[in-house]
């Protein structure tokens, strides 16, 4: 940069950019073929996807979406992505209706507002800012839910990604998390379940949490009731990261820490989701299971 | 939760979100040959509640309100579901007569629409009724509608041969009528919370006790749910905007000072997290909140004295302070123990940062109000004279001076030995910092008064008129974006977001890369200073008078702080403190986590200006003409 600014500013001579550079056939190619994903040009996301009904279970529930691609914007290639796990309310009214239209109107509602337009003969950002379009795809969700299916609910965690930063919608108690090159993860939702709630006030330990016969109690969910309020946020995206959206038959059945080990020891997304999803129903599988793991570039 | 949505039917009417399917009823239509539609008065989810009149009372007018359940749901399943739970509210208002229970007249189904002919409330609901009202609803009013509430609980507590538990107390659910008496509605939701179902299940939320989650709710959940909505109406909290049983959290003298003490511990029994610690009965209720009614005489009303700020009255003395011959209103630098401050008496000051001993001053031609900055032994600031000054930092000597077109009241910013300068001429200025020529300057359209900020390889600044741009060191420009009105506020960056406010009273959070605007926060008025951030805080004053602090992942207020004027000069963070100035003369000192008031120092003039901190002493200067060293 430094060199960059003393070329235009005609201080200095222009330093050669390459001057690190190595042969492409030593750094760029690992033993087994592989690319090096961080040496990969554009920098871009990298995603997949796991799901299966669980061991006990007859009716998927769950439902995913996941969208990767490359924008090109003022000639720079802008990552983005959109990932949505819902997992749709067993015993009440088909959960697994709400799920999918949960899944369906969010994703074409972000498309149609955010990526389109970036398409158009004249590409253009939007009015509304991120977290906005955010906050009214999860209402599109909501109302969809409440109009096709009246008493069904269902979580919805999304994520959007967007060049270095992510907008996160949530509602329920599937989780994103975001996990750095050393494997520090960090839980970026918030569960709104009855025993999370608990658990916060004190009235019962993470392990009784763990263990609670209402663990699966949630006290927000799309569909269900007015004013509705989903959680947004943004953040920065850590670098060489991971984030991962699943559902409660994930999380809930896999220890973190093994959740970790999966994707930091996976040499791709694809085969960490298998192991996670694997490693879900070894476990017995209780419950429907759903995964949406991302690699971020550097 | 109801598994029929007629707990929306109180909704205001949007008219773009109704789908076409749901076509409602044109007003003059006629339903089962009795009932014309006058005009709709609400909208759910499952269709539309209308006014209209009963025909078989030809020579009066008998009003009626009709309630329209659209059943378009296609799974046979959830069809016939939707029409029992529909019957079930039509037989259970049958066998109901109460004062403040609706009537029923008559239900009846036609194709995909079902229809409820009640008892024409003429009124308005409590939720409406609060986002109506600016201030606090009068308490004596909230516990006269408490106590008809209990009235009617208790009717339905007692019902035979099965009690009723209402299981949805909020709001929403409660008319006024027009002689200001409560009427319940919304009878559709006699709930069966399917608590041995396994997977993911829904509970309720916000007026509702811990044990309906547990598909347990006795008449104990309606008492709690009574309190729930009390405490709404008190504090204008919405609790479906909480975590759930999170009232103890929210005590009501925290946003309502009003309140008296016997209705707020009314309140909190019948918040109880364990039923058997709220009241028995809806009639104990009812007696306990008669009872303090009488004694506090709040049906007289009483007013109730604020209570006093502990740091009024304790004076704050400053370590020093220095007078010049005019007023202060930019920011003091610091620098290996020297205070450098501009004035309105056109001089540049430098005074010794643990003494306030004078040490030189340099002249310019006119006011600066700029943050000087100081660079290699060189003092660098803007001037109204229209010149950028660069003297030595130990001698206020010229070392060399650029001249702009117009006055400059941007602080100066360096980048790779470059000086980067707005000023009103329009033009952001790249200077050599050592032969003080012109690398380039840039045509922006209009002047800037803000700060630049440099971050990575990228220069970010806004206008007068509202653009900000982002720009390389070749002052190509990466992307503009545009606020409806002038950005005089100085960018921040932080973890790739660059945040800044607007004289359109917005805060901005874009990312860094692309201008892509990721959340804006509205503040009620213009904003003209630059925001700081700690941790996932970010803070900035308002012309509002207020002090902000909002949650930067978010964008939800965490606290305001309210001044008594105008917040035009910018906060600071200093350990665990946030340092704000206000016009009202006070520099302010607050816990920034909380908002709360640590002290607070008055001066006798407006300020305008940033405080500095360092070494523990906080620096401010006053349009009073001086500029004050505090103990932070």
């Amino acid at each position: 940069m430094k060199g960059f600014f003393q070329k235009i500013l005609g201080q200095d001579k222009p330093t050669r950019q390459e001057d690190n550079s190595k042969p492409a056939d030593q750094d760029f190619i690992d033993t087994m073929g592989v690319i090096h994903y961080s040496e990969l040009q554009p920098a871009q996301l990298l995603a997949s996807c796991g799901q299966s009904v669980g061991m006990q279970r007859e009716h998927n529930e769950d439902a995913l979406f996941s969208l990767t691609t490359t924008l090109t914007s003022d000639h720079t290639n802008l990552p983005f992505g959109l990932y949505i796990v819902a997992d749709g309310m067993g015993g009440h009214q088909h959960g697994e209706i709400a799920s999918g239209i949960a899944i369906r109107s969010m994703a074409s509602y972000i498309v149609s507002r955010l990526m389109l337009p970036m398409l158009s003969a004249n590409p253009h950002t939007p009015e509304e800012s991120l977290q906005e379009i955010m906050q009214a795809g999860v209402q599109e969700a909501h109302k969809a839910i409440t109009n096709q299916v009246p008493g069904g609910g269902t979580t919805l965690t999304a994520a959007l990604i967007l060049g270095e930063q992510m907008i996160l919608a949530h509602v329920g108690d599937s989780r994103a998390y975001a996990i750095d090159l050393d494997g520090n993860a960090q839980i970026l939702t918030r569960d709104h379940s009855l025993v999370k709630r608990l658990e916060e006030l004190g009235q019962i330990s993470h392990e009784e949490a763990a263990n609670h016969p209402q663990r699966n109690v949630l006290y927000r969910a799309l569909g269900q009731g007015e004013p509705f309020d989903p959680d947004i946020k943004n953040m920065q995206l850590p670098e060489n990261g991971h984030i991962l959206l699943c559902s409660d038959g994930l999380w809930g059945v896999v220890e973190e820490d093994e959740l970790i080990q999966m994707i930091l020891n996976s040499p791709t997304p694809d085969q960490a989701c298998k192991s996670m999803v694997d490693a879900a129903n070894a476990a017995g599988g209780p419950d429907n299971i759903t995964a949406v793991l991302i690699r971020l570039p550097g | 939760m109801p598994d029929i949505e007629t707990h929306k039917i109180t909704q205001k009417i949007d008219p773009k979100t109704v789908p076409a399917a749901t076509d409602q009823l044109n007003s003059g239509t006629t339903l089962a040959n009795r009932y014309l539609i006058q005009n709709v008065i609400g909208v759910g989810g499952m269709g539309a509640v209308y006014r209209a009149r009963d025909l078989h009372f030809p020579n009066v007018v008998k009003l009626v309100a009709v309630k329209e359940m659209i059943n378009q749901v296609r799974d046979e399943l959830v069809r016939s579901t939707i029409v029992r739970n529909f019957e079930r509210e039509a037989n259970l208002l049958a066998t109901l007569d109460h004062p403040a229970i609706p009537r029923i007249y008559d239900y009846f189904t036609h194709n995909d629409r079902s229809y409820l002919i009640l008892e024409f409330i003429n009124g308005k609901d409590l939720e409406a009724v609060l986002n109506e009202s600016n201030t606090f609803l009068p308490e004596e009013r909230v516990v006269q509608w408490g106590i008809e509430l209990c009235d009617v609980l208790s009717y339905l507590h007692n019902h035979q041969p099965e009690p009723i538990i209402f299981r949805d107390m909020k709001p929403s659910n409660v008319m006024i009528n027009q002689h200001g008496h409560v009427v319940l509605i919304d009878f559709g939701i006699a709930k069966h919370f399917q608590g041995t179902q396994r997977g993911t299940m829904i509970g309720t939320e916000g007026y509702s006790p811990p044990e309906q989650y547990r598909g347990e709710a006795g008449h104990l959940a309606d008492i709690y749910a009574l309190g729930a909505t009390m405490h709404h109406l008190l504090t204008h909290r919405d609790p479906r905007l909480e975590p759930p049983f999170s009232f103890a959290e929210r005590p009501i003298r925290d946003t309502n000072t009003a309140v008296s003490q016997e209705t707020i511990a009314i309140i909190e029994r019948s918040l109880q997290y364990e039923p058997g610690d709220r009241y028995k009965t809806a009639e104990e209720m009812k007696d306990v909140l008669l009872h303090a009614a009488r004694d506090t005489g709040i049906l007289t009303k009483i007013a109730l004295t604020k209570a006093v700020s502990r740091v009024e009255g304790e004076a704050i003395k400053p370590v020093w302070e220095f007078s010049c011959e005019d007023e202060i209103r930019g920011t003091p630098t610091y620098d290996d123990g020297i205070i450098y401050i501009g004035s309105y008496d056109n001089n540049l000051y430098a005074l010794n940062a643990a003494t306030g001993e004078f040490l030189w001053k340099y002249p310019t031609e006119e006011g600066i109000v700029s943050k000087p900055l100081v660079y290699e032994n060189n003092v660098f600031f803007g001037s109204e004279d229209k010149r950028l000054h660069v003297i030595t930092a130990r001698f206020g000597r010229l070392n060399w001076m650029y001249y702009a077109d117009g006055p400059i009241r941007s602080s100066p910013q360096i980048a790779e030995g470059h000086i980067l300068i707005g000023s009103d001429d329009a033009h952001l200025h790249a200077v050599n910092t050592i032969s003080g020529r012109r690398a380039w300057r840039a045509d922006v359209g209009a002047m800037i008064r803000s700060t630049p900020a440099v971050h990575t390889d990228l220069i970010y600044v806004g206008t007068e008129n509202g653009d900000f741009y982002c720009m390389d060191f070749r002052s190509t420009i990466k992307w503009r974006f545009k606020a409806k009105r002038a950005i005089t506020s100085s960018p921040i960056i932080h973890q790739g977001v660059v945040y800044f406010g607007s004289v359109d009273s917005t805060l901005y959070a874009l990312d860094s890369r692309t201008g892509w605007v990721i959340w804006r926060y509205r503040l009620s008025k213009p904003t003209i200073t630059t925001p700081c951030i700690t941790g996932d805080y970010i803070f900035t004053g308002s012309i509002d008078g207020l002090i902000h602090c909002v949650d930067l992942r978010s964008a939800k207020e965490v606290w305001t702080f309210n001044t008594e004027n105008q917040v035009t000069g910018s906060p600071i963070i200093y350990k665990d403190s946030i340092y704000c100035g206000s016009v009202d003369g006070n520099l302010y000192c607050l816990e920034y986590r909380t908002g709360r008031l640590r002290w607070k120092f008055g001066t006798q003039g407006a300020i305008t200006g940033n405080p500095i901190a360092v070494d523990d002493l906080v620096y401010i200067g006053s349009t009073d003409h001086r500029l004050y060293a505090l103990l932070a």
